[in-house]
């Protein structure tokens, strides 16, 4: 929540108040009222430490005395009347690649879903407008409500007031159609032997089509059969657990380093007297690759009408796995 | 109260403490209902004095004092009692704490109640949270603040006068529902439309509390649901579905309007929307799946129409020919359709889910998929959202696979899926196995037989049987598969793959003895009693294919016989039955061993089973004539069994709903009504009130002058407005609002952008018009004297006259607003024309009518031109005229006309030029011809409409012509014709058909069938006809070309220009020619022009006369022409400007993001201008 960043019982506990004055802003009689996060801010201002002091101190309150001018404009998602002193726009990129890859390494489906992240810290109304090198890759799309949809039918430009602050600007679909680049492979060796409690098993990752690109914080995470008792393992980078109770195992890798692939080889010790497990297990690859978008997509343009200052723009890309699924 | 002292005594002891001890709570919890029944009534009374008195103690302990109040209420009374703001919101603060911990604060009331007067909003707002708690317990404590809320129902701040109605709706107390209901009403009209929504979520609030006021609140919904704030909108229509659901006829005259803002409501307005608007949909629409349902039920019974058309019976023939009529969609239909979907890529799940299944029910088949992909994307968000997408999916997939098929990886299972989800995707691809993906999905399917997850084990297991009963291809396969499987070392899998099996073979089971063979040795392994009863049923049924394994396996089974399962032991005495009659030699003792076991069973279903048996099959001297049926009753042919999904029937349930997700009636569930019959009277939904107003107070604006232009539509949004406003920005687009079918290629929504940016423009046009006014009354005068004194009015020619000599002197009026001004005469022209076709009185009233009550016969027309909806469904509506452009609405007359009567289908007036695709030689004697008829395609706005007109001349008649196999190029789509029945010799039919050329000029393939002959004909379009008119000021105009960052809508970047020189042939020196040959060369809008230098300027052979308003500029040595237009697909601009130099020279350019199209649109012009 953009309120107390974390969701937990216990902020939950903490803030009863606030989110008391949150929820009964939002809900009249169970409809929905105002979900928009930046009109509730408006009303009800989110805790802070600073404001917690001034507030002691001054005695005013977290409520805004405000009318919520935003909910009654053109631009309900905006709230009015927003100052900074440094006017900056982040746009994040960042796509996660589903895909299933079966036992010998080929792909059985592969999608990118993409989402386009801001951050726009930018005073008054602007305007921005935000253009694509490439826009035909974008397959299915949804949209903040703020972004004019019949520009975006016509001429594939993205031209929308934004809202204040963090929020999801779209999120895009490319579908299996187009070719999914596979950013690593995992090379795998499991098996289980009838005869005795031991199976072997052995994990390698390596990149594959990474454009140049390192491949950071891989994690490999597998859920065993119930009849494995523990495992054995060494791994040549990383660290590893096996939780016995979940048959849980995790592997962290860290880094990919092209020349000297990660592996993870080891036994598996299994419960006596049971047969061998008639499935093995699959392998969960998460990853993260830096200023990359797997599917080509780069933002051409940024453009902002409406005020005269000029702002700071970023834009960042990142590719990471979705449900990343390797079949063995 | 009794038990209570020494609880409370105890409690005396305990610390004082902000944090109340746990012991406190139970007390609090215990004397707190104590409180509320019997010392309501004094606590009330005390606490009006409590007002006043401070501190608050002392009425209070008349009741508690006696047993001891616990003191840290005491403390918080305290606090609230203070001065302080901060003290008491401190309190606030720690006493909705407390509620929010489950614990009763009940015996706050009076101290709390006090402070709803209080200045500090916080405060205040923690109080209301407070009172809608408590108010229903202590209702005449709740009387006190009631005050308070009356006197925040008038507070300047709409916010607080919100949260007062909000407050004041929410305390459920019986006494003071009229005062509600006055504070309902009242809200209900306040300026602000955060009250107004407001008044809409409290309608429901008091409809629950007391449903006897509920004709008031009709009256309270139907005022806001004329509401036109988008911010209303979705509140009050979830009001409406609360309190009167049934009134569906509320919704008539805001159904336009509903559908055009729908984009602008909040999000889970939207939903309720959607959802009303399906309901709506469903009664008031003709089912547009009903011709090919038609179709595909009696094709037969259609033949035999057409057959008995030949004979020209028609009173027989009368239903079904109105069954027969080509379907066309009502506008207002398409009109819902269009606009809900853009918002299937809303962010929000729920606005999606509801356009899907809104367009599921309500789309013709061919549209429905464009849902898929959006409800695939849905899969990706959270397991909940995912199962409800799915429980759909699957319901859909049954209906129209086709639909999901290309997204049939997207179901692919993840071992990390819930197993609910796995089984859904399960049932999808299940769903969507055809013959072309079935070896894809099988293969994935053996992959998840290897899963650990047993239970989506059995359902992929089952899911390959349905896959094998619907393909008969794969039967086989499957078959081994599972016959593999059976030798699976689990059991479960085992279990279900035989019960699956035993399902296959029913089918064929001549073939699979082997298999019966194969699954008889099998019974000494499988243990589970379901496998093992399909096994020996199986057997049994077939034992005449396995004569030797049957009584082998009874055999077995005898002996085991006490310590099966009673579902096995059933099927044992059924085996033994079989086998008795069959082969009675082997099993006669070994059935009478089982039997006689069976008869002592402890079951008594076993016990009665085998006495029946018994005396079925073994003939005895009492046995009468059953027993030689018996063989007949056991053995008897037994139809397979279908395999079907478990989604079969859920269709019936309104997707979306919960009742679907149950798949049991839920409460409140509300059945979707079936299409209807008859279409229902479309013209409810003309009778737009407001609009009607607007639209005679415009008209009397003309007349009045003084009355300042926009005087009542300030600050309102909407498509008021923007039909208001239309002729004024001189674009049609928004036009949308009322006439459905116009072409608009830009957004509502971008039109009030547009307008709010533009501003200060506006008021300068208004300036204007406040000049222009008396000048066009005059002019107006005289358009209407001149039809008076033209001759015959039957004549089409006279009309086209008399719209060029109005035209004329429209032109010569040449204003910033001519645009306007000549839209109403074509309006006026256009029900004329139709009205000197029909006969109709219209046009003799207008002829006649003085030019002082010229108002009457005016509202006539626009009623005509805003509302106009074809008595018969027809493709060609008249209305569509609005969108042609200023300069093209004369040829629009002409195609009204050529429609009307094709044969009359003239290139002279230079616009409609006709093609040829099928030459009368090569057609052995059909002869088509086309022509782009310049309309917007009523289906589908990004279509170029064909008009394409069809002779035969032949000396048969041609049957069933039609258009068969499209081959488009990539992206092209073609929307066909309506097949046509029947074409008698020597008879020209016409009909329009709509094709996506894709901003290309790409012919367009395809098959042209008669009952006959196939002939490939293609389309090849024109450049100039890939686009439609544009409407835009010259500012505008400008303004695009100049590449001006403009805050609203339409810039163009990336704009390409292409500039030619020229030489103007002799005869199109004139501008009229030119102008002429522009439109003719190209569907694009002449842009009206501004103050400088234009053709109409220009004294050339038609305007000899002089022009009025004295503006003294000089003769312009050159003149410009400026066009506009839009590429149909892309709606990407297209603008041509034509400077005339001197003599024959001039300039043409043209700016286009469309390097291709400019490139070809610049020769074609040049040539037309040059020949």
């Amino acid at each position: 929540q953009d309120y107390f960043g974390v969701c937990s019982e216990v902020m939950i506990k903490d803030n009863v108040v606030v989110v008391y004055e949150v929820l009964e802003e939002m809900l009249d009689n169970g409809f929905p009222l105002a979900t928009e996060s930046n009109i509730l801010k408006e009303l009800i201002k989110p805790p802070t430490i600073l404001r917690t002091v001034v507030n002691t101190i001054t005695g005013s309150t977290n409520v805004g005395d405000q009318l919520p001018t935003g909910q009654l404009s053109v631009v309900p998602w905006r709230r009015t009347g927003v100052k900074y002193t440094n006017n900056e726009a982040y746009f994040d990129v960042i796509e996660e690649i589903d895909a299933i890859i079966d036992k010998s390494g080929s792909t059985i489906t592969a999608e990118i879903q993409g989402v386009i992240d801001a951050c726009v810290k930018l005073t008054g109304m602007p305007d921005l407008t935000l253009s694509f090198m490439n826009p035909r890759l974008l397959d299915d799309v949804s949209f903040h409500p703020c972004v004019r949809f019949k520009r975006w039918e016509s001429e594939r430009i993205l031209s929308f007031i934004p809202p204040d602050g963090n929020f999801r600007l779209l999120s895009y679909h490319v579908s299996a159609q187009n070719l999914v680049a596979i950013p690593v492979y995992v090379k795998h060796n499991i098996s289980f032997r009838d005869s005795s409690s031991l199976g072997r098993f052995e994990i390698t990752v390596g990149p594959k089509q990474t454009m140049g690109k390192t491949v950071e914080g891989v994690m490999v995470t597998s859920q065993m059969p119930k009849g494995v008792l523990n495992m054995t393992l060494t791994p040549s980078q990383g660290t590893h657990t096996f939780d016995p109770v979940t048959k849980l195992l995790s592997w962290d890798v860290g880094k990919i380093n092209p020349q000297k692939l990660p592996s993870l080889k080891g036994t598996v010790s299994l419960q006596a007297g049971t047969s061998k497990p008639d499935e093995n297990p699959t392998i969960n690859l998460q990853f993260k690759i830096q200023q990359l978008a797997i599917s080509g997509l780069k933002v051409n343009r940024l453009d902002m009408y409406g005020e005269k200052y000029k702002p700071f723009k970023g834009i960042k890309y990142m590719t990471k796995a979705g449900k990343f699924q390797v079949r063995t | 109260m009794l038990a209570l002292p020494p609880v409370q005594k105890l409690l005396r002891q305990l610390p004082v403490g902000p944090k109340p001890p746990v012991g406190g709570d139970v007390a609090e919890e215990l004397t707190s209902p104590v409180l509320a029944t019997e010392a309501g009534q004094p606590a009330c009374y005390s606490a009006l004095r409590a007002d006043e008195l401070q501190p608050l103690s002392g009425p209070e302990p008349t009741v508690t004092t006696g047993t001891g109040a616990p003191p840290w209420h005491d403390d918080l009374k305290e606090m609230l009692d203070s001065n302080k703001d901060s003290l008491k919101l401190e309190a606030m603060k720690r006493i909705v704490a407390m509620i929010a911990r489950g614990k009763n604060a009940s015996d706050l009331f009076p101290a709390v109640v006090k402070n709803v007067a209080c200045k500090n909003i916080e405060v205040k707002k923690l109080v209301y949270v407070y009172l809608v708690r408590y108010a229903e317990e202590q209702q005449d404590l709740a009387l006190l603040s009631i005050s308070t809320f009356q006197r925040g129902l008038k507070d300047p701040n709409q916010l607080i006068r919100a949260s007062a109605l909000r407050v004041l709706s929410s305390i459920r107390v019986p006494i003071i529902v009229p005062i509600m209901m006055l504070a309902i009403k009242e809200a209900a009209s306040d300026m602000s439309p955060y009250v107004r929504k407001t008044a809409a979520h409290a309608i429901p609030k008091l409809y629950s509390l007391d449903s006897d006021q509920k004709d008031q609140l009709i009256e309270v919904i139907e005022k806001l649901l004329a509401d036109k704030t988008t911010l209303v909108a979705g509140s009050v229509v979830m009001a409406f579905e609360e309190v009167c659901p049934e009134r569906i006829d509320l919704i008539h005259k805001n159904y336009r309007k509903l559908c055009n803002l729908l984009i602008d409501v909040e999000e889970w307005g939207q939903v309720v929307i959607i959802n009303m608007l399906t309901r709506y949909a469903r009664t008031q629409f003709l089912s547009p799946n009903q011709n090919e349902s038609l179709l595909e039920e009696s094709t037969e019974k259609a033949f035999y129409g057409s057959e008995e058309d030949d004979t020209k019976d028609a009173k027989a023939e009368a239903a079904p020919l109105a069954k027969r009529k080509p379907y066309v969609m009502d506008p207002d239909h398409r009109l819902l359709l269009r606009n809900t979907k853009p918002l299937l890529q809303s962010r929000n799940a729920a606005v999606v889910m509801a356009v899907a299944q809104l367009y599921f029910h309500l789309a013709p088949k061919a549209e429905v998929g464009v849902i898929a992909k959006a409800l695939v994307r849905l899969l990706r968000s959270h397991s909940e959202v995912q199962y409800v997408v799915l429980q759909n999916v699957a319901t859909m997939s049954i209906k129209r696979r086709g639909m999901f098929e290309p997204y049939l990886k997207s179901f692919y299972i993840r071992s990390t899926d819930p197993t609910q989800i796995k089984i859904l995707k399960l049932e999808v691809l299940t769903n969507l196995a055809n013959e072309t993906n079935i070896s894809t999905i099988l293969r994935e399917f053996q992959t998840y037989i290897r899963s650990m997850d047993k239970d989506f084990v059995a359902a992929t297991i089952q899911a390959i049987g349905r896959c094998a009963t619907n393909i008969g291809k794969v039967r086989d396969t499957c078959l081994n598969g599972l016959v593999q499987l059976l030798s699976n070392r689990d059991e479960l899998v085992v279990a279900e793959s035989v019960v699956v099996i035993k399902k296959l073979l029913q089918m064929q089971p001549a073939q699979h003895s082997e298999i019966i063979k194969h699954m008889a040795k099998l019974t000494d392994n499988i243990q589970v009693p379901m496998a093992r009863a399909s096994i020996l049923w199986l057997i049994g049924e077939y034992c005449e294919h396995v004569p030797k394994i049957a009584p082998d396996v009874l055999r077995k089974m005898a002996k085991s016989f006490t310590n099966e399962e009673d579902i096995v032991k059933l099927q044992v005495i059924n085996l033994a039955a079989k086998l008795y009659l069959t082969n009675s030699k082997q099993s006669k003792l070994l059935t009478q061993y089982v039997l006689n076991l069976a008869k002592y069973d402890q079951n008594y279903d076993i016990r009665d089973r085998a006495r029946f048996i018994r005396q079925l099959i073994v003939p005895t001297e009492k046995s009468g004539a059953l027993n030689k049926y018996a063989k007949k009753l056991f053995l008897a042919q037994k139809p397979a069994p279908i395999l079907e999904s478990s989604f079969k029937d859920r269709d019936h349930f309104q997707l979306g709903s919960l009742s679907h997700l149950l798949n049991t009636k839920a409460v409140g569930y509300q059945e979707l009504p079936d299409w209807p019959d008859e279409a229902p009277d479309p013209s409810v939904r003309n009778v737009e009130v407001p609009e009607w107003t607007k639209c005679t107070s415009r008209e009397k604006r003309k007349e009045k002058v003084e009355k300042p232009f926009y005087s009542d539509s300030d600050g309102e949004s909407g498509p008021t407005e923007s039909a208001d406003s239309e002729p004024e920005s001189g674009s049609e687009e928004s036009g949308s609002s009322s006439s459905s079918s116009s072409s608009s290629s830009g957004s509502e929504e971008e039109e009030e952008e547009e307008e709010e940016g533009s501003g200060e423009q506006s008021e300068d046009k208004e300036e204007e018009e406040e000049e222009k006014r008396p000048k066009r009354k005059e002019k107006e005068g005289s358009w209407q004297a001149a039809p008076g004194s033209a001759g015959s009015p039957s004549e089409e020619e006279e009309d086209e006259e008399r719209a060029k000599k109005a035209k004329k002197k429209v032109a010569l009026q040449g204003k910033k607003g001519c645009a306007e001004t000549s839209e109403e005469e074509a309006s006026g022209f256009e029900s004329s024309s139709s009205g000197s076709d029909s006969g109709s009185e219209a046009e003799a009233t207008q002829r006649k009518a003085p030019p002082s009550s010229r108002a009457v016969p005016k509202e006539i027309s626009l009623l005509d031109l805003d509302d106009f909806t074809p008595p018969t469904p027809q493709p060609i509506s008249s209305s569509s005229v609005i969108s042609t452009s200023l300069v093209t609405d004369l040829e629009g007359l002409t195609l009204i006309d050529t429609s009307l009567a094709p044969t009359l289908l003239s290139p002279g007036f230079g616009a409609v030029r006709t093609y040829e695709l099928l030459h009368r030689m090569a057609g052995e004697g059909l002869s088509v011809e086309y022509c782009f008829s310049r309309r917007p395609f009523p289906g589908d706005q990004h279509m170029v409409a064909v008009q394409i007109q069809i002779s035969n001349n032949t000396d048969t008649e041609v049957k069933s012509l039609r258009v068969s196999e499209p081959k488009p190029l990539s992206g092209m789509r073609i929307q066909e014709f309506p097949e046509i029945e029947y074409l008698a010799p020597g008879e020209t039919a016409s009909v329009v058909m709509g094709i996506d050329f894709c901003d290309s000029t790409q012919a367009a393939n395809f098959q042209l069938c008669t009952h006959t002959r196939h002939f490939y004909v293609s389309i090849q379009p024109p450049v100039g006809e890939l686009m439609a008119p544009v409407f835009m000021s010259e500012n505008e105009f400008r303004k695009e070309q100049e590449h001006l960052a403009w805050l609203g809508e339409g810039k163009l970047t990336g704009m390409s220009e292409i500039t030619e020189k020229l030489m103007l042939s002799e005869k199109y020196r004139s501008d009229h020619a030119i102008v002429q040959q522009v439109t003719s060369a190209a569907n694009v809008g002449r842009v009206p022009c501004g103050a400088d230098n234009e053709y109409r300027r220009l004294p050339g052979p038609h305007w000899s006369i002089p022009r009025d308003g004295g503006t003294a500029q000089p003769k312009a040595l050159f003149a410009t022409g400026r066009f506009a237009a839009k590429t149909v697909t892309s709606g990407s601009l297209v603008l041509i400007t034509l400077e005339q130099r001197e003599g024959a020279a001039a300039q043409l350019t043209i700016n286009s993001e469309k390097m291709v199209i400019g490139t070809m649109l610049v020769k074609d012009i040049i040539q037309a201008l040059t020949q």
